[in-house]
């Protein structure tokens, strides 16, 4: 496969998120559009760590982990979504409590 | 077209589906469902990229344990009969065109004539747990540790703001 289709499953799936994001008004969606966005970039990710990894072993074979990098930087992306996930949910269990809804067009309120 | 394109086209297609069924659904628990299979698409592509210890992480973590918080959320909150006001249809109408834009954009942006061309599907070790064990624990043992700080600190906050105020 052309590393190129990947990039252009990455991006649909990222505009996706980014289209969730901007047309949804349930808060909860909007996180999960956010998730959604995140995967892309993760798929990105190791799309080039697998392309990365095959050029650096043609120009030397003995070298097995060249390219490991990416998978960990998606490792740690999955860590910190996890924390974000938490907190995120938290806080909409929250605003949920306060004006019964997880409407976002009722999150201009927080200024009072 | 070998199996690793018909597996490649079957994963895009059911990746791209689901995902525009997550933003479509009116009712929150269909789209909970439809991501959760997004994310088992995006894992079969893992593994056909040799990231097998990512694949699995990613259906524990994200379609295990994430998911599970949201359907968790969504089904205390009972969300299910009410349907979400849209204010504005010219809103709606212009947030999708912008997304779209945005898509068209990226990719004419990132095409290229000679892209390099990824073989070999089933080969290299990179994606098992030994090699990228051996990496985390020797020169990224530092984000490691920082990431337990990150987790110490997630957990508190979700406890401090899941409790009854005052």
């Amino acid at each position: 496969m052309p590393i190129t289709y990947y990039i252009f499953l990455a991006v649909i799936i990222f505009s996706i998120g980014v289209t969730g994001v901007l047309t949804r008004r349930n808060s909860i969606i909007v996180f999960m559009c956010i998730e959604l966005m995140l995967n892309a970039v993760n798929l990105l990710l190791v799309a080039f760590s697998k392309m990365h990894h095959e050029r650096l072993m043609l120009q030397d074979p003995a070298n097995i982990t060249a390219g490991t990098e990416a998978q960990l930087f998606v490792f740690f992306i999955m860590v910190v979504a996890a924390a974000e996930v938490s907190i995120g949910l938290a806080i909409i269990v929250l605003m949920y409590r306060k004006v019964h809804s997880v409407d976002i067009n009722f999150l201009n309120r927080l200024k009072n | 077209m070998n199996t690793f394109q018909i597996a490649f086209w079957f994963l895009s297609a059911l990746a791209v589906f689901s995902s525009l069924m997550v933003i479509t659904r009116k009712n929150p628990v269909y789209s909970v469902l439809f991501l959760i299979i997004t994310f088992f698409a995006i894992s079969g592509h893992y593994i056909l990229m040799n990231a097998q210890f990512l694949a699995i992480v990613n259906i524990i973590v994200y379609a295990g344990a994430i998911m599970v918080l949201f359907l968790f959320v969504l089904m205390l909150m009972n969300l299910n009969k009410e349907s979400e006001q849209q204010k504005n249809k010219y809103l709606l109408w212009s947030s999708a065109i912008a997304g779209g834009m945005l898509m068209v954009l990226l990719i004419a942006a990132l095409h290229t004539s000679n892209p390099m061309v990824l073989q070999q599907p089933g080969a290299g070790g990179i994606g098992l747990i030994k090699n990228l064990g051996t990496k985390l624990f020797t020169d990224y043992v530092v984000p490691f540790e920082l990431s337990s700080i990150l987790f110490l600190s997630a957990m508190v906050g979700a406890v401090v703001l899941g409790k009854k105020g005052e």
